[in-house]
């Protein structure tokens, strides 16, 4: 990996996939295997980003992805500060704007948000003057966790190139879903997405992948299967009759896996519900990634983190 | 009748149009290469007042109104309170006499709180001062409810104005759903809510035999629809806003809320559509939908950040790229400013005659100009044109003979 491409992320901006290139993203993954080693020491800490502040200002609940950047950005010696902000309404509280200028007045060096709206990483990275990381901004995008699944998936089958990625799940409300087509489309990827027609974003095809409805015609073929977390908001908003129906349908479970491929691998961005769209055996199976891809989510943002914030001079 | 003239205003009307007129003592302004055309009329805009004097009143409303060369504009009721009933309506018009711009005809609610459940006191409305009933911002989703109205309203002369949205199917949405929101993650709202609503309230308007007027008509489905049922004779008419025939969906990719309003911007295909709309006469009106809000709110968060947008002081220049783009004559382009939403809901105006009041706009069709909103005299700068150079632009208005705008003092 050059110097160059790895010098060239200092104080910029990671709002979504298309911010970066193939020869990025590849420079990131380089990095994080680095760092992954960092998290087996007894002493699991550098000093590289020593006197840096890092502010989680998260307008959405979450667990995985705000420890995971606290952890990475300890790890690396940054101050971390996590904020739970209230998503603002028109009429009162503090406005998203407003609450962003008063963070960025305290002078962080980065800015990880969170937030179910769409586009307000992107608006808050006009207006903070520091780096801005979109750790999730509504179903846009996701990128840290497409950047953390690549890196996995680099790992287990030592190459991007050409592979046979098959998404299943509710695309239509996720960012994980559109980060990680828009990444692995700059790797040639083969993509399938599978759902139920009320859970894909209109025209889907558009989005330069295959659809199906069946599972089964998803994980034949596949050498990467990654499943998305089904949310019950979504069958009060009749988009499907029944978590039982749904799992029937689009549960990944020991019968599917009879037609995958001998050395697929099955990935999930969490939190999953076992039973309804993955089977416990097969979370917790030989096939499955995916506390790898939470391991994975620390090295990588300790990689997002010290290319944005401190830079690669040395 | 176009042509070179001179047009003499004696009284506040016009007392003669002919080739030479020589009047003593009178104040001669000179038109020339400029084009004098009736005084612009909006059907739909949108002043705040009650209840949202921070986003825009009736007096900076009128005024914007009068630099975009438009001397009457048609108010939505969707202040607070709602204007659903006579004092509401005199309260708007007591603002409006001394507002010093262009002239204000209040539109009343459909129902109640413009809630959907009971009619509006229509009759008192009207011998308030109102023009036409409309519920915009919402639909009125209940069918029965929106025939009764249709049928009440005929009574007293007035033209219902329909939101063409079905609620339920556009619920939540932000932009139109299609390819662009699919790629965004932005919720979506299809364009067959728009059309469903409109073929419904055709149907209602051909089974009562009574009008019906459909807003800011923003989709090729219901452009179609529209130009089927006139082809049979039923009383539907319809209007179009300046962003709806100019920009696409594609212009949310920024999630800049200055693009978020509603109806949505639309496809190419939909675009196409409605100029297709304006040029065979489908289209009885361009309205603006001038919709001003503050600007802290339109840098809330795409999800919260209010629908709507500016658009008196761009209309003219935005529109007059269909006269370029051969899409429409220029005689043809201020018909759709002037007598043609006059005759809408039969309003005076709208034409260049003697004994008519001199309601007057002088535009220069070929002056460049960039539109920055900070020179708007709206108090709203949400705009979708901020930056675009623009050809066209007006330069002086007349309301009932006096000179309400003129910036170069012609």
């Amino acid at each position: 990996m050059t110097d160059a491409v790895l010098s060239g992320f200092k104080g910029r901006h990671l709002l979504r996939i298309s911010d970066l290139n193939a020869a990025e993203i590849r420079g990131l993954i380089n990095t994080a295997l680095r760092f992954k080693e960092v998290s087996e020491r007894e002493i699991k800490k550098l000093p590289t980003l020593r006197g840096k502040t890092v502010v989680n200002l998260f307008f959405e609940a979450s667990t995985r992805t705000r420890t995971s950047f606290e952890i990475a950005g300890k790890r690396l010696s940054a101050d971390v500060v996590n904020v739970s902000a209230q998503t603002s309404s028109v009429t009162k509280g503090e406005t998203f704007k407003d609450t962003v200028l008063n963070i960025a007045a305290m002078k962080p060096d980065a800015l990880v948000i969170r937030h179910s709206s769409p586009g307000t990483a992107l608006y808050a990275s006009t207006i903070a003057g520091c780096s801005v990381i979109n750790g999730g901004d509504g179903a846009h995008a996701h990128p840290t966790q497409a950047l953390l699944d690549l890196l996995t998936i680099t790992e287990r089958k030592q190459t991007l190139e050409n592979l046979n990625v098959s998404i299943i799940g509710d695309i239509l409300h996720s960012r994980v879903a559109r980060s990680n087509i828009s990444a692995l489309k700059m790797f040639n990827a083969n993509i399938t997405v599978c759902a139920p027609p009320t859970l894909l974003p209109p025209k889907a095809e558009s989005l330069g992948v295959r659809v199906t409805h069946s599972i089964a015609e998803a994980v034949e073929g596949a050498d990467v299967v990654m499943m998305l977390r089904i949310q019950t908001e979504r069958m009060t908003q009749g988009l499907f009759p029944s978590l039982r129906e749904y799992s029937d349908n689009f549960c990944l479970n020991a019968r599917v896996m009879k037609n995958a491929k001998k050395d697929v691998i099955i990935m999930h961005p969490g939190p999953i519900n076992r039973g309804v769209e993955i089977a416990a055996e097969v979370a917790d199976g030989p096939y499955s990634v995916i506390l790898n891809q939470v391991t994975h989510g620390v090295a990588m943002r300790m990689a997002v983190l010290y290319l944005l914030c401190g830079g690669a001079e040395s | 009748m176009d042509g070179v003239f001179d047009v003499l205003v004696k009284d506040g009307v016009i007392a003669e149009i002919a080739p030479a007129i020589r009047a003593t003592g009178a104040r001669v302004i000179d038109a020339k290469g400029l084009v004098v055309a009736p005084g612009f009329i909006d059907l739909h805009v949108h002043l705040r007042e009650p209840g949202q004097e921070y986003k825009e009143t009736v007096e900076t409303g009128s005024q914007s109104a009068a630099a975009g060369g438009f001397t009457a504009v048609c108010c939505m009721a969707n202040t607070n309170p709602v204007n659903d009933n006579g004092s509401v309506t005199r309260y708007i018009l007591e603002k409006a006499a001394q507002a010093k711009g262009a002239r204000v005809y209040p539109i009343g609610a459909v129902t109640k709180g413009l809630e959907g459940k009971e009619l509006a006191e229509m009759g008192d409305m009207k011998r308030a001062g109102i023009v036409a009933v409309s519920d915009d911002g919402r639909c009125v989703m209940d069918a029965r409810l929106l025939k009764n109205a249709i049928e009440y309203a005929s009574m007293f002369g007035l033209t219902v104005v329909e939101h063409c949205e079905d609620g339920p199917l556009a619920k939540g949405g932000v932009m139109n759903e299609g390819v662009i929101s699919a790629r965004l993650g932005i919720k979506g709202i299809p364009s067959t809510a728009e059309d469903i609503i409109a073929l419904r309230d055709i149907d209602i308007a051909t089974y009562s035999g009574r009008r019906v007027h459909i807003a800011h008509i923003s989709t090729k489905g219901a452009v179609d629809a529209v130009r089927k049922a006139k082809e049979k004779g039923i009383r539907v008419t319809c209007e179009a806003a300046p962003h709806h025939f100019t920009l696409t969906e594609t212009m949310l990719d920024k999630f800049d809320a200055n693009y978020k309003m509603n109806p949505p911007l639309r496809t190419a295909e939909d675009v196409a559509a409605i100029k297709r709309g304006l040029a065979d006469g489908t289209i009885d009106a361009i309205a603006t939908d001038h919709a001003p809000h503050a600007q802290w709110e339109k840098e809330l968060e795409i999800d919260h950040a209010p629908f709507g947008v500016v658009g008196l002081e761009t209309a003219l220049g935005v529109s007059l790229k269909l006269v370029e783009e051969g899409i429409l004559s220029l005689s043809a382009l201020v018909a759709l400013f002037t007598c043609r939403p006059a005759a809408v809901f039969g309003l005076p105006g709208g034409a260049l005659k003697k004994g008519e009041p001199a309601d007057i706009c002088l535009f220069d069709p070929e002056k460049k100009w960039i539109v920055d909103p900070k020179g708007f005299l709206s108090k709203g700068r949400n705009t979708p044109f901020a930056g675009m150079e623009l050809k066209g632009k007006n330069l002086l208005t007349v309301v009932g003979g006096r000179i309400v705008y003129n910036p170069a003092d012609l």
